[in-house]
């Protein structure tokens, strides 16, 4: 039956909705949720699906691959530049000191052969990046110095991959079957031209990035089709990794690497936006995978060397980085913290242990054990990470807060978000920058944008209405949020989302009419700024004064209708209520404006006050001087 | 029972202002004090009449503070008083509405004290240069009491500053709780010199 991707599909959304809400609920990682969804539907529980788990983890594997991207976004080349010490220094420490202890401490203790351990020992230092930069985003660490260092560390175990990769078949004794994993177009071709190709692919992406794909995108944007421009995104990454798998390269590191080069373009965030989701739901089922995958028959053959064995590994990760962390002077929280995230195996340990016994550097039921400790130690962090946060955290409470050293990347938050920058928006800003305050500026229309950015405005090309785009440019943040885009009804969406997801903000409104304030109004909106009304008044003054009126009792009155106006709108869209008219039609919206005008006739608008008249006063000498007659 | 007393504070760079800055931090957190910050209400000079008779009512002692400019008040006070001190509400055959009410002036200025008289750079006293404000009390039934002023501004000290400022609170608190009787003031240039004597 042709059923059986669509049957599969339900299964895993299924697991995943009711596994990971019960997580969330019990206080636990998602990932944890996902990781026993897996367990739970994989062969060995419900069986709901079979061995095919690595399968799936393969396509899912991409979620990994988007999360590099979204990272590299993140950082522009700058800033990636200033964190190579901590890439280098810190990644190279624990690649090669963990796996110096490992081989040793298996070399004496197991009787393994000495390159089958080797293997197995750089198999288990790499980390989870999955795991554990998803772990760090959804407890809000990845800003803080802890947070930086495991990126940087699992960026340098990323790159790592490719030379272990190359040694493996040195260590192999002359019989290799290779095919598949570390196949490459160029794999057949000398050393030297292979490093070539190698660097020429990665000066290609990067000048590709600068002169093609975001000219390319200005030409997506411009049709304002939003699912294009998705599938741009989506494009953009596929074709990067593709590439990148070609010369044999990490698709993870070139998705790094092409969200370096378009960090500084004025893309960043509606890319963030777009492919943000994808990676959430692959990662995911990436989790899923690892959970089904785990082979508990395994397992239960020699429970006990499985158990110790991965504890142990497990503390000898845990104690290198905790020295890595010393040397650093990392505070003792942080520092344990930075030791508990990076202390399991990872998805490339698997690659390496598949590619092992291609190689005949093991032996198949050696490998499917450490896959196991592997996808165990993955299950644990979660767990381990859960225990320090509750019991071992507070014992060692040195919370400093995060403001120290290296610590600006991404702290360019404004405060202020101007959504819209058309005629209206634009001069908001250029009130706001004359005064020295920053503000940062959300667009639609991408030519607008570049022409600003050159100007030295910080703004930003998206959809202000997509809730990824609002996070992207800092709304948990900033202070203020002045919605003023052309566009009522996107206007008011947005002022919508706001609300609901930022309840903090100040939203200060652009409205366009009368109508479109009421609908401010009930929304909760009391600082609405009708973009004609001012400048209508404006005008109307300035008619009185050429009528004759002195211009600043002209002025005063128009200071009055204003008032009077505002008030209004307030009354009015309360009786809207009442008529339980929640659409204004043409012929209303004509009523109302005749309602107005009538209303206007009985205000008293000409004198609230009587400041400088004199008439009472005259009146009143006047009766006293003829007192003083009588 | 405590008096209720009224705030109108008039700077239009209060800002920058460091001593104004200490005197209005040591106004009393109290529900019989309000401070009204008018350059913050009317930033357009388009005092509400109608608002600011109704808070005035609601009080027994009214406070005009502000820096003295050009020997007079800033101009958004002088719009106020234009505008609210109306004709047939507060002066006038009719105009009893703020009988009985006291007035007290909170004054900052630059220049020292000693220059305010005949022989000094400013040529009169601070009560002279005053008598407008004074006068415009007596035609509209308040009882206007000597002013409270901070000399020196320009060459004091943050102790300076704070020490007037506690001295600004002990007023305060004094005006709230305390009856005031306007005739011992009588023979006083300076509110300040008057509390000296209360304090003991």
């Amino acid at each position: 039956m042709e059923t059986g991707l669509f049957f599969e599909s339900i299964i895993y959304l299924a697991a995943a909705v009711i596994c990971v809400p019960i997580a969330k609920k019990l206080g636990l990682s998602s990932i944890l949720g996902y990781l026993f969804a897996g367990i739970l539907i994989g062969p060995f529980v419900l069986g709901l699906i079979g061995q095919q788990g690595e399968d799936i983890m393969h396509f899912a594997e991409f979620g990994v691959v988007m999360m590099l991207f979204l990272i590299g976004l993140e950082l522009d080349p700058y800033k990636f530049w200033r964190m190579r010490r901590f890439i280098v220094g810190m990644g190279s420490l624990q690649v090669l000191g963990t796996t110096i202890i490992l081989f040793l401490a298996c070399l004496l203790v197991l009787k393994w052969e000495w390159e089958a351990t080797l293997t197995i020992a750089l198999a288990l230092t790499l980390s989870s990046t999955a795991i554990v930069l998803q772990t760090l985003k959804e407890k809000g660490l990845s800003q803080t110095s802890m947070g930086r260092s495991a990126f940087a560390v699992l960026l340098f175990q990323d790159i790592a991959v490719i030379p272990i990769l190359a040694i493996l078949p040195l260590l192999a004794d002359g019989d290799i079957q290779n095919k598949g994993i570390n196949e490459s177009l160029i794999s057949d071709l000398q050393g030297w031209l292979q490093t070539l190709i190698v660097i020429g692919t990665i000066a290609l992406i990067y000048f590709a990035g600068r002169f093609i794909i975001v000219p390319l995108l200005h030409v997506v944007a411009a049709t304002r089709l939003q699912e294009l421009f998705t599938g741009a995104a989506l494009l953009l990454v596929l074709l990067v990794s593709y590439i990148m798998q070609m010369v044999g390269l990490s698709p993870a590191l070139g998705a790094f690497m092409a969200g370096v080069v378009l960090a500084n373009s004025e893309f960043r965030h509606e890319l963030e936006g777009d492919i943000a989701p994808f990676k959430g739901l692959l990662l995911g089922l990436f989790f899923i995978g690892v959970g089904a995958s785990i082979n508990f028959s395994l397992i239960m053959v020699d429970p006990v060397f499985i158990i110790v064995f991965c504890t142990l590994f497990n503390v000898i990760k845990f104690l290198v980085l905790l020295g890595i962390g010393k040397i650093y002077k990392k505070s003792s929280d942080q520092n344990l913290l930075f030791g508990f995230a990076l202390s399991q195996g990872g998805e490339f340990g698997f690659v390496i242990l598949g590619f092992a016994t291609q190689l005949n550097l093991m032996p198949t039921y050696l490998a499917s054990q450490m896959m196991a400790i592997i996808a165990l130690s993955m299950i644990g962090t979660p767990i381990l990470l859960f225990i320090n946060e509750k019991w071992i955290d507070p014992y060692f409470g040195v919370k400093e807060k995060d403001s120290n050293k290296y610590d600006d990347i991404e702290d360019d938050n404004n405060d202020v978000i101007i959504a819209g920058f058309g005629n209206f928006g634009s001069t908001i800003g250029r009130l706001l920058k004359t005064n020295g305050i920053p503000a940062t500026v959300l667009d639609m229309d991408s030519d607008r944008v570049d022409s600003l950015r050159k100007m030295g405005f910080k703004v930003y090309y998206g959809d202000a209405s997509r809730l990824e785009l609002l996070q992207a440019a800092g709304c948990e943040n900033a202070k203020l949020f002045i919605a003023a885009i052309d566009n009522p009804t996107v206007n008011l969406i947005v002022v919508e989302m706001i609300r609901k997801h930022f309840p903090h903000l100040k939203i200060l409104a652009r409205a366009r009419n009368r109508s479109n304030a009421f609908e401010l109004v009930d929304m909760g909106i009391n600082q609405f700024y009708r973009e004609n009304l001012y400048s209508a008044v404006h005008l109307g003054v300035d008619a009185l004064v050429e009528l004759g009126h002195r211009r600043y009792t002209a002025t005063r009155q128009g200071q009055r209708f204003i008032k009077y106006d505002e008030q209004a709108v307030l009354r009015l869209s309360q009786k809207r209520h009442d008529k339980k008219a929640f659409l204004m039609t043409a012929k209303e919206e004509i009523e109302m404006q005749e309602q107005l005008l009538k209303n206007d006739l009985y205000a008293q608008l000409g004198a609230n006050d009587h400041a400088w008249e004199s008439e009472d006063l005259r009146k009143e000498n006047l009766e006293n001087s003829n007192g003083d007659k009588k | 029972m405590p008096n209720k007393i009224l705030i109108l504070f008039a700077h239009p760079l209060f800002e920058k202002s460091n001593v104004n800055d200490v005197l209005v931090n040591h106004i009393p957190d109290s529900p019989n004090i309000t401070f009204h910050d008018l350059y913050q209400e009317y930033p357009e000079f388009d005092v509400d009449m109608q608002r600011e008779q109704e808070l005035l009512l609601l009080h027994d002692i009214i406070i005009w503070h502000h820096p003295m400019y050009w020997y007079s008040c800033p101009p958004l006070l002088k719009q106020w008083i234009d505008i609210v001190l109306e004709h047939g509400w507060a002066y006038g055959k009719e105009g009893t509405a703020l009988k009985g009410k006291l007035l007290l002036q909170t004054i900052t200025t630059g220049g020292r004290k000693e220059n305010y008289c005949s022989t000094g750079r400013d040529r009169f006293t601070i009560q002279q240069l005053l008598e407008p404000f004074n006068q415009t009390a007596k035609v509209c039934n308040l009882t206007y009491l000597p002013p409270f002023v901070v000399h020196g501004t320009h060459s004091m000290t943050t102790e300076g500053y704070i020490e007037n400022g506690k001295l600004y609170r002990q007023i305060l608190e004094y005006l709230e709780n305390k009856t005031i009787t306007p005739e011992d003031l009588s023979g006083y240039q300076y509110f300040n010199d008057w509390f000296k004597t209360k304090l003991g």
